[in-house]
């Protein structure tokens, strides 16, 4: 019985996924009479193409309930922080992010509503999210998880465009390139025949090149053992550690230090993995889990972390 | 004991086989399941992510091995304790699946019968929430735990009735248990969505990456419980007939069968606690011995243990390799290929009846 239940609520995961997937395109208008009172000058009303379809904005929002930690990160790189009134309870940065019980998981529409949002951000619609917004005539903007470093940046972009910070979302996206062109410049041909394995969890659930995370890593020239499971299972796979261990990659990257405290240390201490190349010569680098599930500004301090473990690589 | 070689559910041997030639049936069929189990250890140890040469494996024991240090690690550390876990877990909810068909003669009855499955799964999540996962063994005993509240929360309900403890109050009251449990296993797993993936890990069950460690946690458990199980094979036989029946042959049903899940529970408790929830193998394993070999219980549970660990150790084995290096959980493949497995030994069964 338990057996069914649990079945059955993977394959609500994934109807909802998929429904996310194909979230309906329409049209929300920010009904708003008393305009000025923006942040800044821009040209409003704007209208933007959203993942959820086309929105137009009368004014800049000014009270925004964001439920995407990746999201909150963006508005405020942006300078839109201001603005936001409140933010899912996993929105923990920066530390002025108001920070609420909201829950993006399962989102409960009325309490959202409790704040009077005048735009709702976020990043995955569980199921009529969206819908019920809109019946309250909220506006409600759809920033997915990126795919690739440009969408990044559009999604920067375009949260500028929506909350009248069009200026500071461009110089937020190009101090974000030029630390990471940093970065790619900095390592080099050092990244060539590098090989990685990047650990989401202690049971070697990882990434392929076909993730965001993957994509990104992937700018250090760097293979990653796990393409070799690629179409096992949708960017995600579970890596046999028979294959890590015989693979031996250089770099260990481990991107559960916090769900599953994951260091060096125990690292080493895993049967079989004492004798690895990057247990040996100290080339496992511990990531913070948070970073790397999510696709905003500080993606580029990962990077740094992973491209200085690179560089020694090559050294050594 | 002229009934022992008559009970089982409907399926029985055509007439009453003589002693001799039960006796006889009990030896092939043994060693058959011996045989059975030592070739799925081979092909356990044989087959992985990972080419080692087979004339390596062959020779290290004998301290010949053309091993490179590698290959001896992967070997030694990863992919024998991993056969023997998958072993131990499968004898283990086998062989308490096994039991718990006897004991409340109910087809349906699995190792998670009594709420050992909602128990554990609440148990596990408590843990991995509040982040103790990390802290040794803390995951095994919670879950370990779990098992044992669940079942034993089941127990003192399902004998709080004026009947006293009759197999239907108690499968009635662990129906009750493992809903309730469960809910507040989702209740606490929703509030902790960050934790998702460890908890599903869990429930999907994993055959441990703990090298020899999840295997001395589940050896003594496993080993007790199969002994005591053993030595209860005529018990469990006459608890088969059922309550009635069994207090006429002047057994104390309510004691026998307390002990019988004990033990059960014993055997599954560890299974749970180093491999998660891993469905089916508890449910079908009993029941395709017993429709093979047309025997009681006195047999199947023995040949219970050795093809319940076996049939997990090759489950295993698919699980590694199918979409390797990659791996997929143990619980999908056991119904994948338990399911059709099963329906062609029903099938069969039928036709010689």
């Amino acid at each position: 019985m338990h057996r069914i239940r649990s079945l059955g609520s993977v394959a609500l995961l994934a109807l909802s996924l998929v429904l996310v997937a194909c979230a309906s395109s329409s049209t929300v208008s920010a009904g708003g009479d008393q305009a000025s009172a923006s942040a800044s000058a821009s040209a409003f009303p704007v209208t933007v193409d959203a993942a959820n379809g086309s929105l137009t904005f009368d004014r800049a929002p000014e009270r925004i309930v964001s439920l995407s930690p990746s999201a909150t990160e963006m508005l405020f790189a942006i300078g839109a922080g201001d603005q936001v009134v409140a933010a899912d309870s996993y929105s923990d940065y920066p530390s002025d992010a108001p920070t609420t019980k909201l829950s993006a998981f399962e989102p409960n529409v009325e309490a959202i509503a409790a704040y009077e949002p005048d735009l709702v951000v976020y990043a995955t619609d569980p199921g009529d999210l969206e819908r019920s917004l809109h019946q309250l005539k909220i506006p409600a903007l759809e920033a997915p998880a990126a795919a690739a470093l440009d969408d990044v940046y559009a999604q920067m972009s375009l949260l500028g465009q929506v909350t009248g910070h069009e200026a500071d979302a461009a110089a937020a996206n190009d101090a974000l390139e030029a630390r990471i062109d940093g970065v790619v410049q900095q390592v080099g041909d050092a990244g060539k025949g590098t090989t990685y394995y990047y650990e989401l969890d202690d049971t070697f659930y990882t990434v392929t090149s076909d993730t965001f995370i993957g994509s990104v890593l992937g700018m250090l020239g760097m293979r990653n053992i796990a393409d070799a499971a690629k179409g096992a299972a949708s960017g995600y796979p579970q890596l046999s550690a028979e294959y890590i261990v015989q693979q031996d990659p250089d770099l260990i990257l481990l991107a559960d230090t916090k769900c599953c405290g994951q260091t060096a240390a125990t690292v080493a201490k895993r049967p079989g993995w004492s004798n690895l190349q990057a247990v040996r010569d100290g080339d496992v680098v511990p990531l913070d889990d948070d970073i790397a599930s999510r696709w905003g500004p500080r993606i580029a301090d990962l990077l740094e972390a992973v491209g200085n473990s690179v560089e020694g690589q090559s050294s050594s | 004991m002229k009934h022992a070689t008559h009970v089982g559910h409907g399926v029985v041997g055509p007439g009453r086989p003589s002693a001799a030639r039960a006796r006889r049936r009990a030896v092939r069929w043994t060693a058959i399941a011996i045989a059975v189990l030592l070739a799925s250890i081979v092909v356990g140890l044989f087959a992985g992510a990972v080419r080692i040469p087979v004339g390596g494996i062959v020779g290290l024991p004998f301290g010949l091995g053309s091993l490179t240090e590698q290959q001896r690690a992967i070997l030694t550390e990863l992919r024998l304790p991993r056969v023997v876990l998958a072993g131990l877990v499968g004898a283990a909810l086998s062989v308490s699946g096994c039991a718990y068909q006897a004991a409340f003669r109910n087809p349906l009855a699995d190792p998670y019968l009594l709420g050992a499955a909602a128990g554990a799964g609440l148990g596990a999540t408590v843990v991995i929430v509040l982040g103790g996962a990390q802290i040794p063994l803390a995951l095994p005993a919670a879950a370990f735990a779990g098992a044992l509240g669940g079942v034993g929360f089941a127990y003192l309900l399902g004998s709080t009735r004026a009947a006293g403890r009759t197999s239907t109050s108690l499968l009635l009251a662990g129906v009750a248990v493992a809903s309730f449990l469960t809910a507040v296993q989702t209740y606490v797993q929703q509030r902790n969505t960050d934790d998702l993936r460890a908890v599903y890990a869990f429930i999907l069950g994993r055959l441990g990456t703990g090298g020899w460690h999840e295997v001395w946690i589940a050896l003594p458990w496993v080993a007790i419980a199969c002994g005591v199980l053993l030595a209860l094979r005529r018990t469990l036989e006459v608890l088969s007939l059922g309550d009635l029946e069994a207090a006429s042959l002047g057994a104390h049903v309510g004691r026998d069968r307390a002990i019988v899940v004990i033990a059960a529970s014993l055997a599954t408790a560890a299974a749970v606690a180093v491999a998660g929830l891993i469905g089916f193998v508890g449910l079908i394993v009993p029941h395709a011995v017993r429709m093979a070999t047309g025997a009681g219980y006195r047999l199947t549970l023995g040949l219970s243990i050795l093809f319940g660990a076996a049939f997990l150790i090759l489950c295993d084995v698919l699980a590694r390799t199918v979409v390797a290096p990659g791996e997929l959980p143990i619980g999908v493949i056991t119904a994948l290929v338990g399911a059709p497995f099963f329906a062609l030994v029903l099938r069969r069964s039928g036709a010689a009846r």
